[in-house]
């Protein structure tokens, strides 16, 4: 598997733990996160493929809000919506904001790598897309590159 | 509640109403009687007194006349005129002319010796020296006197005159005519018990009564009692009945005048207005019954209607809050279930990662491991199921909406079940509306909510029997029956089947939401099912399915 970076974002810490061990030992770049709050942080300081967010966790900001936040901080990013079913509306409302999907809880992990397969060739597609303009750009207006260089960071 | 609450209330609103009524109706009904009786009776006292008034004044009347009559005979005439035959029966001639009633005439000198006599009986030569009546007038110069039988042995009453004619003395006397004198008093009888006549102090008749004795005989009336000149009312419990008694006293002689009446004549018309109103009261009594018990009934009746109405919608009202209440838990149990069986997947899973590292291999129950592994991990996957079956009827998610053609889905439905019905020999009837309008709903749930009702039918019948699927057009629904002849549904179970968990087959073989979730679908949808059943003959599970045009798009 190629090597992607991926965000779990859940507050059941079993869960969240033994999910980023077992993606970690497929060679999946996996960071966990138990709030939303604990994620936005994350997400500030590094880039992200594919984040994976449980939408019902209680306490502090909820799913949606954390969606709506990321958004805005990695637009890019991919956000695959766990849900424990009783929030079915709220993943559909998930997909409104710009979520790739929802999976339902419990899943097994073939059924969830095949989701983060589709979510990172969305994401790559969209990465390769915005090189190439880029590139372009660069073609007809080369002292853009010192402004590229900035971005980077 | 109970029938026998409904009695109850019945029997105490009919007797509040009844003792209402009844009580002024009587009141009312025997105060105005009383009042009526007791005027009645005061009027007929007035009457007998004023009769008893009147009859006196003309006894007064009449022998006022006689007595001025006799006296102005005797003094217009003397006594050597008067002695003589023809004048005598001349002056007799015009007495009688002027008054009447004068039986015989008689002159009767001062020692009692009759000097002259006209008149029927033979009495010429008689002396009246000793005679009560003779010391009488020569005392008072005038007297009459009472009824005595006489010299004549007759009952007869003479009116004397003295007359004073220079030195001599001389009687006039007169006998009085009783069957004349009876006249007036018969005049008196009134009605049918009406009577009257004359009694003296003594209380001796008189004259001839109507009813209680002969002249001359005793009355038994105590003349004490009727006081001096003052007309007095006795009452008496004669053995006839209830005689009322009045008499008066009259002045030119001490006679009474007694008038009596039965009570029970005069009192006829009272009584014939109290049988009127006794009638009046028994009717209005017996209209105030039957309107009581009517209304009372009726209204009860209503009453009881509308608390078992207030009783089924209390119960349906009930039910949907179960529903609610139970969607809303199954949400959160769901939730809360889904939780650790992602985690105890997770950790099979991460389990089976590490089984499968080689250190692993080696160790003799890896296999053990692994098929434990599996198990728990079908484990979770049945549970997973459960969850997610319960749940997905739950969801608020909108139905959508389109196009349904009830008839088709039920077709579709039924189609489905064919097979399996054939197998175990049970039929399928189909009894379609034709003109069902096309509504809008959701086919899939409503052909779920079909399959549901024909798959209960026919485990419910098990083997050989007969299913009718009727669809009907009754608004503003359709309705859908779906009726099965197999053992039915005692009342006990009729009130659980829509609970959820509820089955009464054996444990796997069913999870007991089927009805739940299609109780829930169509009350969702704005319509409701309903069963009726008896055990022995079948059920019958009605779907009812609000018309609802679909937009045009």
């Amino acid at each position: 598997m190629d090597y992607f970076r991926v965000l779990v974002v859940d507050d059941e810490e079993d869960f969240l733990d033994t999910l980023v061990k077992r993606l970690n030992k497929r060679m999946v770049d996996t960071t966990g996160a138990r709030s939303g709050e604990e994620a936005l942080a994350l997400m500030h300081e590094k880039l992200f493929d594919v984040v994976i967010l449980d939408i019902k966790m209680p306490g502090g900001i909820d799913g949606i809000e954390a969606l709506r936040e990321m958004k805005k901080v990695q637009p890019l990013a991919e956000v695959i919506l766990l849900t424990g079913h009783a929030s079915v509306e709220t993943s559909i409302e998930g997909m409104k904001l710009g979520a790739f999907d929802y999976v339902l809880k419990p899943i097994k992990l073939e059924d969830l790598l095949e989701k983060l397969a589709q979510a990172f060739e969305k994401k790559d597609s969209h990465d390769r897309k915005i090189r190439s303009a880029r590139i372009k750009e660069l073609i007809r207006f080369p002292g853009r590159v010192l402004d590229l260089t900035k971005e980077e960071e | 509640m109970k029938t026998a609450l409904y009695s109850d209330l019945r029997r105490k609103i009919t007797g509040i109403i009844l003792l209402v009524s009844f009580t002024p109706l009587i009141l009312l009904g025997g105060t105005i009687y009383f009042q009526f009786a007791r005027m009645y009776r005061e009027k007929i006292q007035e009457q007998i007194l004023y009769r008893a008034e009147t009859e006196a004044e003309f006894v007064d009347t009449f022998l006022k006349e006689r007595t001025g009559v006799l006296s102005a005979m005797a003094a217009t005439h003397r006594m050597e005129d008067i002695v003589l035959q023809e004048n005598l029966a001349r002056i007799l001639d015009v007495m009688n002319t002027a008054a009447g009633a004068f039986v015989d005439l008689g002159v009767i000198d001062r020692q009692g010796r009759h000097l002259a006599y006209v008149g029927p009986y033979n009495l010429q030569g008689l002396n009246y020296e000793h005679e009560r009546w003779f010391a009488e007038v020569m005392n008072r110069g005038v007297y009459v006197s009472d009824v005595y039988t006489g010299f004549r042995r007759m009952p007869h009453f003479i009116i004397a005159v003295r007359r004073q004619e220079n030195e001599m003395t001389w009687i006039l006397r007169s006998t009085i005519d009783p069957i004349v004198f009876g006249q007036i008093l018969r005049a008196a009888w009134v009605g049918k018990t009406g009577d009257a006549y004359i009694v003296d102090r003594n209380g001796v008749y008189q004259t001839e009564p109507r009813f209680d004795g002969r002249m001359l005989s005793p009355s038994g009336l105590n003349t004490q009692s009727f006081g001096g000149g003052v007309t007095l009312l006795r009452q008496e419990n004669v053995p006839v009945g209830n005689r009322l008694f009045a008499g008066k006293a009259l002045k030119t002689t001490p006679w009474f005048v007694v008038v009596s009446q039965d009570v029970r004549e005069e009192m006829t018309g009272l009584f014939a207005t109290r049988n009127l109103e006794i009638v009046i009261i028994a009717f209005g009594v017996v209209a105030i019954v039957l309107a009581t018990f009517f209304t009372t009934r009726i209204t009860v009746r209503r009453l009881k209607h509308s608390d078992e109405k207030m009783q089924r919608l209390n119960a349906q009202l009930i039910q949907s809050d179960k529903m609610a209440a139970l969607g809303k838990m199954a949400a959160g149990v769901a939730h809360e279930i889904n939780n650790p069986l992602a985690v105890i997947l997770q950790k099979t899973g991460w389990m089976e990662d590490l089984l499968a590292e080689e250190s692993f291999q080696q160790s003799r129950n890896a296999e053990e491991f692994k098929a434990s592994l599996h198990k728990i991990e079908e484990h979770v996957e049945r549970a997973r199921k459960v969850v997610h079956n319960m749940l997905g009827y739950a969801r608020k998610m909108e139905p959508h909406l389109e196009d349904v053609h009830v008839n088709t889905t039920l077709q579709q439905t039924i189609v489905l079940l064919d097979n399996f019905a054939r197998n175990n020999n049970i039929e399928i009837r189909k009894e379609f509306c034709d003109t069902l309008p096309v509504v809008a709903g959701d086919q899939a749930r409503l052909q779920q909510v079909f399959l549901n009702l024909m798959t209960n039918a026919i485990d419910a019948i098990g083997k050989d029997g007969t299913i009718r699927v009727v669809s009907e057009h009754k608004e503003p629904f359709i309705e859908v029956h779906i009726e099965d002849n197999g053992p039915g549904i005692p009342p006990e179970v009729q009130r659980k089947v829509f609970d959820p968990f509820y089955t009464t087959k054996q444990a796997g073989k069913g999870t007991g939401l089927g009805l739940w979730v299609s109780y829930d679908i169509m009350d969702k949808m704005g319509g409701s099912i309903g069963l009726k059943s008896e055990v022995g003959k079948g059920s019958i599970f009605t779907v009812r399915i609000p018309v609802v045009i679909p937009e045009k798009k």
